[in-house]
């Protein structure tokens, strides 16, 4: 008996921190609230048969975002502690072990659980919409998508309170993450919760490329597809070609910790230099995959709020072709230090450097976009303005540390911190926030509140670029990456204190777009037409949210921004009156759930090497694959007169 | 591959519907991420070939008549794999049960070859942790034969499906789907064949 007390308080549960102890009552605390909220309103079984159940895409799609939102409220609460911990020297507000751990959830959340799930979320709201579409290919996978992704997620954080986090960084380089040198659960849970989520990325890749190949409404060739549909089918082409590397790379580190491999130990043969290569190998082209579909936000958005077409179209998709072939072709660029010889550096260099051009090109067709043309200043806007400048500091500094020679000096140092940040926050995290305003209304039928969202923007970017700009100028003063304090003589305090303001600035425009969601929701502007920006593309041609079934016919493409033509040719009002006929949609399903259940229960049971659990789990998990198999599932017609019904409630059709 | 709307009597049962269209050629893509899986299992096996740490060598190891019979026993289901595929589009329900049941019995046969082999490795003390070598060895071989081990308690699934309701769109969409499975399994080992076995015979 005191044996399994013993455990659980020295092994099991994370114990004798404070802030942690906060955490797991904050946690117990906001699971007795939902239980209770959901209870008293009685919506246990909405939110089962409308939103768990659910394999729509667009509420699969704010799953997604809502999930990617809790993930950065947790990945920026890390940035913050960071922050905190650094704004002096000798600080001891927490300990290097506590901060190895910080630091690496931070940067595996906000890339994994955040970045991507959000443009994946974005991307399910609003592809199917803007190529004519009832559903994605595979409605059944996305849910299992999601719920990949969720568990994946759940299992990461749970690593805080329970067992203990990674510390390894997000890049969990060998050997320091092997077993020897990192005993522990805590890098098995970096492990098996990108593992799962991984899997889940993957699907959507196949089904997102499936959708768009096969599933465009009449007329619609590739050459006349939305820029930001265009960015989703190069992404998921590039995740179906980069993430097995993953997948491969977690399997074997899994297979080192867990099983006694020798893959990346530096013993018995084992090669550490390989991990660092088979994780950028999937890694660049990652980061493309977080920055393509951001590129396609911002596209669509700028051509909406100039009201002209996009300028060069075809070299927009060319340029984005090109980059997806380079990024397979840079990975040595993080680890020029490596030592691959003077020859090798060159090739990576040079790739690297190759691929500001087709971005330049970009950049360019976006200014020359907005030339001449009455430029609206929404706050989706707002946010796209701000990305072109932001980006180009991030892609000069990239280019700078793409000079292999160089980069020896800038290696891990805090400039290369500000450079990632610098295209990260400026491209994906701008992206998701202009996304998010814009497709809102999309949503949830309303607008978020632009004054709010202008406080927001304002905020957030010059908090970005004050917490930002002067890490530049301590890397070049010498401090490095992953440092968890210094020493007072080193003249690294002033700069310091200012990032740390910019941090919390971040922080507070954060708090504010919360606040927006909320007064917006109760307050804002219902958006009755579907069309609140004068929109080009297809998602705007149905009601705002979108029906179930999205267009009662589906729409015929006639040219590129195929609602933007529609309205210029008078003929809205010609497909709204076309015959309607039964549209056929897939059925809900709770097994995509309960599936990533037991992929959970067999990832805990991994993470903590408790083989019986794991295969417990795989056991569940192949039986609801089974069930799946022989299930007759045909899905289900809305009959015609229902959707009329629904197209006059909307005032669609008289 | 039939791409058209319209049916007609040469298109293929599994092509028939929009349904079967979408879910081969999602299959397709989801073999291109299959290959590059096995593509760094290879290409790390080749980095970790020669670091046996002082343990047992591919020369050891090897033996030439028990790999030449598992090439053997898959290759063969392969083509007894095709030809329930094209009983398939005969729609002759059981020609196919037959040559796919064939197809199960070489595939068991496959890996419990595998399996005798793994186990006698670890009988002359050649284990998973022993040296990078065989752990790259291990991983290697064993994925494809998990997935072979996956795809015949796939087959016997989809076996009975048919069984039970005949050959229609939906049974053979997914008897044609894991035929292609097994002959993406079938290309693998005529890798392994010669990137593991032959390799480790000959350098």
């Amino acid at each position: 008996m005191s044996n399994i007390k013993d455990y659980l308080l020295h092994d099991f549960f994370v114990t004798g921190e404070p802030m942690i102890y906060m955490a797991d009552v904050s946690i117990v605390l906001v699971t007795i609230a939902i239980v209770v909220v959901l209870t008293y309103f009685k919506k246990w079984k909405w939110l089962w048969k409308d939103w768990l159940t659910t394999v729509d895409h667009k509420k699969i799609g704010i799953m997604y975002i809502l999930a990617a939102l809790a993930m950065l409220f947790r990945g920026g609460i890390d940035a913050l502690l960071m922050r905190v911990q650094l704004s002096a020297p000798n600080l001891h507000f927490l300990d290097a072990q506590h901060y190895n751990e910080i630091f690496t959830t931070h940067g595996t959340i906000m890339i994994l659980f955040m970045a991507m799930p959000f443009l994946i979320g974005l991307i399910n709201v609003a592809m199917p919409l803007q190529i004519g579409a009832r559903d994605v290919a595979f409605p059944y996978l996305n849910a299992i998508s999601f719920w990949l992704f969720f568990v994946g997620a759940m299992l990461f954080n749970l690593s805080f309170v329970i067992g203990g986090s990674p510390d390894a960084g997000w890049t969990s380089y060998t050997p320091l993450a092997e077993k020897s040198l990192d005993p522990g659960v805590g890098e098995n849970y970096y492990l098996l919760g990108l593992q799962l989520a991984g899997i889940g990325t993957l699907a959507s890749g196949v089904n997102f490329a499936v959708t768009i190949i096969k599933m465009r409404a009449p007329g619609m060739t590739l050459m006349r597809m939305p820029m930001f549909t265009w960015s989703t089918l190069i992404t998921s082409i590039i995740i179906v070609f980069a993430f097995p590397v993953l997948t491969v790379a977690l399997a074997m580190l899994t297979i080192d910790r867990v099983f006694g491999g020798h893959f990346f130990t530096a013993t018995a043969g084992g090669e550490p230099m390989m991990w660092a290569n088979l994780f950028w190998i999937w890694g660049h082209p990652e980061v493309y995959i977080v920055i393509l579909p951001a590129f396609g936000i911002f596209s669509d958005i700028i051509s909406t709020f100039s009201g002209k077409k996009l300028f060069g179209y075809n070299v927009m998709v060319y340029s984005m072709v090109a980059i997806s072939v380079l990024s397979f072709l840079v990975w040595v660029h993080h680890f020029f230090t490596m030592g691959s010889g003077a020859a090798v550096n060159s090739v990576f260099g040079i790739s690297t450097m190759a691929i500001s051009i087709p971005t330049g090109v970009k950049i360019f067709n976006w200014l020359l976009t907005m030339y001449r043309s009455r430029i609206k200043f929404t706050v989706a806007n707002l946010w796209s303005l701000a990305f072109i400048p932001n980006f180009v500091i991030g892609g000069i500094t990239g280019v700078m540390l793409a000079v292999a020679a160089a980069d020896y000096q800038y290696h891990n140092s805090y400039f290369l911190i500000a450079h990632f940040h610098n295209v990260l926050i400026a491209g994906t995290v701008f992206s998701c926030f202009a996304g998010l305003t814009y497709w809102w209304p999309k949503m949830f039928g309303h607008v978020l509140n632009e004054r709010l969202g202008k406080w927001t923007f304002w905020i957030f970017v010059i908090g970005y670029n004050i917490c930002f700009l002067p890490q530049y100028w301590l890397g070049f003063m010498g401090m490095t990456r992953r440092t968890y304090t210094y020493a007072s003589g080193l003249g690294w305090m002033p700069l310091n204190v200012i990032s740390t303001v910019g941090g919390f600035l971040m922080g507070i425009g954060f708090i504010i777009m919360v606040y927006n969601i909320y007064y917006s929701a109760r307050y804002g502007e219902r958006d009755t037409t579907g069309d609140p920006w004068d929109g080009r593309t297809l998602e705007w041609a149905t009601t705002s949210p979108a029906a179930e079934y999205n267009f009662a016919t589906v729409p015929e493409v006639e040219d590129i921004d195929a609602f933007y033509d529609m309205k210029k040719k008078n003929k809205v009002k010609e497909w709204l009156n076309k015959p309607i006929k039964d549209i056929h949609m897939p059925n809900n399903s709770g097994r995509p759930i309960i599936m990533a259940g037991f992929f959970f229960v067999a990832g805990f049971g991994l993470t903590f090497e408790w083989i019986w659990l794991a295969i417990a789990g795989l056991v569940g998990v192949f039986i609801t694959m089974v069930l799946r198999s022989f299930e007759i599932d045909n899905g289900h017609h809305i009959h015609k007169e229902e959707v009329e019904r629904t197209e006059r409630e909307a005032g669609r059709i008289s | 591959m039939s791409q058209s709307n319209s049916l007609n009597q040469h298109t293929p049962l599994e092509y028939s519907t929009e349904d079967g269209r979408l879910k081969i050629f999602g299959f397709w893509v989801f073999l291109g991420a299959e290959i590059i899986l096995f593509s760094c299992l290879f290409a790390s096996y080749m980095v970790y070939l020669h670091r046996t740490a002082g343990g047992p060598t591919p020369d050891d190891l090897y033996d030439v008549k028990e790999f030449m019979i598992e090439t053997f026993l898959l290759l063969t289901s392969s083509f007894t794999c095709g030809l329930g595929t094209h009983e398939l589009r005969r729609q002759n329900k059981m020609g196919v049960i037959i040559w796919f049941i064939i197809t199960l019995i070489l595939g068991l046969g496959f890996v419990g070859m595998e399996i005798h082999e793994f186990v006698d490795y670890v009988g002359e003390g050649a284990k998973l942790t022993t040296s990078a070598f065989l752990t790259s060895f291990f991983t290697l071989v064993g994925t494809h034969g998990c997935h072979v081990s996956l795809g015949i308690l796939w087959i016997i699934g989809i076996l009975i499906q048919t069984a039970r309701t005949g050959i229609n769109a939906v049974t053979a969409r997914k008897l044609f789907i894991v035929g292609l499975y097994w002959h993406f399994l079938d290309v693998v080992w005529v890798f392994i064949f010669t990137v593991v076995y032959l390799t480790g015979m000959v350098l």
